[in-house]
């Protein structure tokens, strides 16, 4: 009983102590609860930091050998085309270097000679020039001429002039108005006179050409209306002064017809002409040319003949 | 009465009928007086002489009549109407050669006014006659008889199927070969006249043998003769590429480039016509023409003349040069362009022109080459110039217009381009810009020239539509520069210069 008695005394205590014991751990049980989660959850997260990081190392691994591995793939696949693209370009240089020889041979030969275009424009221009020089050298004979025809034309009326005016013509009594006294020379158109023949009656009357007047032209009506011939012998002539002959004697003379001797009737080359004449009617004839089988007996001494005055 | 008295009075009745009609005759000479007597009424005073007892008569009041015709169309239809044609062709026939002379004078007089009129002298049977007077011995008709068919034939087509119907061409031919100066004359005018107007016609022509006569007398001193034979020519010669072949066979070159050497004027036009015609056919007859050295010939020939003596000449060149590259480039050895280039600027009249310009739109429009040739001559700004003038015919603009065109497409003498870009419209500017972005990415002395000279300013400032042709010629020749020069000249550059040195603070300590 004084267990009992001395628990029960200290019951009280006990109380106390228990619950002031509980309390006071309590209080402490919050910051060794706290504490002790702290320190779990660090140790936690470094667990699992560890774990990711070992996690990031392998993945950095296996990627790394993936993409070697798949870079590798690529650049085999690049070297391919690179070297497939310089073979192709290499083949195609050379192809192109083919074509163009061939090409420039193609042309050359069959479709277009640049030289003998050249050559071609050349002679045209040299052809070209010929023709100007040679048409200048024709317009120029073809002025020469027709000033000569002009010079000419001027000559003949200068003449005519000088024929008409024969009277002028100076004498040994009266000096010509051509030839004055104070002159040094006498006057060229003085020269002209002396040269020229005077005009005969006669001439005026023949040069008067038929004047083609309206009349005149329906008058000759008849179909047959030749041209005149040329003049006669004048008939109703004036006997001249002098010991002449008879007018019909001469006249006789004068217009005597042409009898040549037979020496002047055939032309001079008569024997030449007529070789040549026989021996184009020969070669006209013959079939075969050649000489020796046209030889016969009856040409033979023809041909000796021929032979013989040809030497 | 005695019998004297009364033929005294029958002779004076001839004697007065017989100056009147003297000197109607006399009268119809002069233009003022026709008038006049076509109001008194002569006409119907004539027609009742033709059918007089005297010859003179009829043949005097005959040559009145023609006088009369010969004048104007009204008279000639009077003629017509008044029933003169039957009785002058049926005494065609009988006659003496001074009446067939006159007669066939009124029916050229009457013949050569309109095709209608030709036609009644066909109808009423005047062809058979005068072509019986071809056949004539005496020159003087047979020159009346081929100048009314002549003038007959050269309406239309018909009218000359009608003479040749009648057998007029073989006794052409043979008047042809007469030795008469103008009776050949007349004859190869007839003849020109029949064969202008078609193939059949000119073949009927070559068949009766005409060309080897002719080309004889190309060398004939009288340039009358020289003009009508070669007119007869070219006419044959127009057609086709055997009659021309034809022609060429003959052998008329080069005796046909000394006519181009003439003092006549007409011998030249009508010596060039010939050669027009027959280059214009085929490149192998222009060729013959070159080989000839008939170019030379003929530019020589288009320096000595003017007017519209050049124009064959011009057309004959233009067509030469179209047919193939190395005709034109003949032609240009030849001297041909300078030449040409003289005449579009010298020559006042618009078809000339026109014609000048096609021929050197021909010339150039080859090879580059050829257009250089063109433009060395500083032709393309005279072009422009007719291009652009309000004064120019629309012949004339489009000529020159495709001229220009065709020669900018080849050319590549920068030069000659650059005055272009100033002044030229923008369907020609677009070539332009494009032929300079052809040539200035391959060549830097052409660059630098472009620069210094202004170009790649006036370039710059051209406005053009973004994605259009002329924007992509452009952009090419932008992209032969570096940017910076580009920049520089692009318009407006000094203003955004200036507007930065505003905006541009200094840095202040």
């Amino acid at each position: 009983m004084a267990t009992l008695a001395r628990l029960q005394a200290r019951s009280k205590f006990v109380a106390q102590q228990y619950y002031f014991r509980n309390s006071v751990v309590d209080i402490f049980r919050k910051k060794e609860y706290d504490a002790a989660v702290k320190i779990q959850s660090w140790f936690r997260g470094c667990q699992v930091r560890a774990h990711i990081r070992n996690l990031h190392r392998v993945a950095t691994i296996i990627q790394k050998w993936w993409r070697s591995y798949s870079g590798r793939q690529e650049y085999q696949l690049i070297v391919k085309f690179a070297s497939c693209a310089m073979k192709m370009n290499l083949y195609n240089a050379m192809a192109v270097r083919i074509q163009r020889r061939w090409r420039g041979y193609r042309i050359r030969k069959y479709c277009f000679n640049y030289f003998y275009l050249k050559e071609y424009l050349k002679a045209v221009s040299e052809t070209n020039d010929a023709i100007r020089e040679a048409l200048e050298e024709f317009a120029e004979m073809k002025e020469r001429e027709e000033k000569k025809a002009d010079l000419e034309r001027e000559e003949k009326k200068r003449d005519y002039q000088a024929r008409k005016t024969h009277y002028l013509l100076s004498t040994k009594q009266i000096p010509g108005i051509y030839n004055s006294p104070f002159r040094k020379d006498p006057d060229p158109w003085e020269l002209r006179l002396q040269k020229a023949k005077p005009l005969t009656y006669q001439r005026s009357k023949v040069k008067q050409k038929r004047c083609i007047s309206l009349s005149s032209w329906l008058a000759c009506t008849s179909a047959r209306s030749f041209p005149r011939s040329e003049i006669l012998p004048p008939i109703d002539r004036k006997q001249c002064q002098g010991p002449f002959r008879d007018i019909t004697e001469v006249l006789e003379q004068r217009y005597k017809p042409l009898e040549p001797t037979l020496w002047v009737a055939e032309p001079i080359s008569e024997l030449k002409v007529a070789r040549e004449e026989f021996r184009r009617q020969e070669w006209m004839r013959d079939v075969n040319d050649n000489i020796c089988s046209q030889l016969s007996v009856s040409h033979f001494g023809l041909l000796l003949l021929i032979l013989n005055v040809n030497c | 009465m005695s019998q004297r008295q009364v033929l005294q009075v029958f002779e004076q009745y001839q004697k007065a009928r017989t100056q009147f009609v003297q000197m109607v005759a006399e009268l119809a000479t002069r233009p003022q007086n026709i008038e006049t007597l076509q109001n008194a009424g002569v006409m119907s005073l004539l027609r009742p002489l033709l059918l007089d007892v005297v010859p003179t008569i009829q043949q005097t009041a005959a040559l009145a009549l023609g006088r009369l015709a010969n004048y104007n169309d009204d008279l000639a239809e009077a003629v017509v109407k008044g029933d003169i044609l039957p009785q002058l062709v049926y005494s065609l026939a009988e006659q003496n050669r001074f009446y067939k002379k006159a007669a066939a004078f009124v029916l050229r007089a009457v013949g050569k006014h309109s095709p209608q009129l030709a036609q009644a002298i066909v109808d009423c049977g005047a062809l058979d006659t005068l072509v019986i007077c071809l056949e004539d011995f005496d020159p003087g008709v047979k020159e009346a008889a081929a100048w009314a068919l002549g003038y007959i034939a050269r309406h239309n087509a018909e009218l000359s199927q009608a003479v040749v119907d009648a057998g007029a061409v073989p006794l052409l031919v043979l008047c042809i070969q007469e030795p008469e100066i103008a009776l050949k004359r007349i004859a190869a005018s007839a003849l020109s006249d029949i064969s202008k107007h078609s193939p059949e016609l000119a073949q009927t022509v070559v068949d009766a043998g005409a060309i080897a006569h002719l080309a004889q007398m190309i060398l004939n001193p009288d340039s009358k003769l020289k003009r009508q034979v070669l007119s007869v020519l070219s006419q044959i010669a127009k057609h086709s590429v055997d009659l021309a072949e034809m022609v060429v066979e003959a052998e008329i070159f080069p005796v046909v480039l000394t006519c181009l050497k003439d003092k006549d004027e007409y011998v030249k036009k009508n010596a060039s016509t010939l050669i027009r015609e027959i280059a214009k056919h085929t490149p192998e007859l222009s060729q013959l023409i070159v080989n000839a050295g008939g170019v030379a010939a003929v530019i020589d020939c288009i320096g000595s003349c003017k007017g519209n003596i050049r124009l064959p000449g011009i057309m004959m060149l233009g067509y030469v040069a179209a047919h193939s590259e190395n005709l034109a480039m003949a032609v240009i050895i030849s001297k041909g362009v300078p030449q040409l280039s003289v005449c579009l600027s010298e020559e006042p009249e618009d078809h000339i022109k026109a014609a000048a310009a096609w021929a050197l739109g021909q010339i150039g429009r080859h090879t580059p080459e050829h257009a250089r040739a063109v433009a060395v001559t500083n032709t393309l700004p005279v072009l422009l110039s007719l291009y652009m003038s309000t004064e120019s015919s629309e012949d004339l603009q489009v000529k020159s217009k495709k001229a220009i065109k065709s020669i900018l497409q080849k050319c590549t003498y920068l030069p000659a381009l650059e005055p272009f870009l100033y002044d030229a419209p923008p369907n020609i500017l677009k070539h332009v810009v494009g032929q300079f972005s052809k040539v200035l990415p391959h060549d830097s002395k052409a660059r630098r020239l472009f620069v210094t000279s202004g170009g790649l300013k006036k370039v710059q400032e051209i406005k053009a539509e973004p994605g259009s042709l002329l924007q992509e010629y452009i952009n090419s020749i932008n992209n032969c520069y570096p940017e910076e020069i580009v920049r520089y000249y692009s318009p407006g550059y000094s203003d955004t210069l200036l507007q930065r040195v505003d905006s541009y603070q200094p840095l202040t300590h």
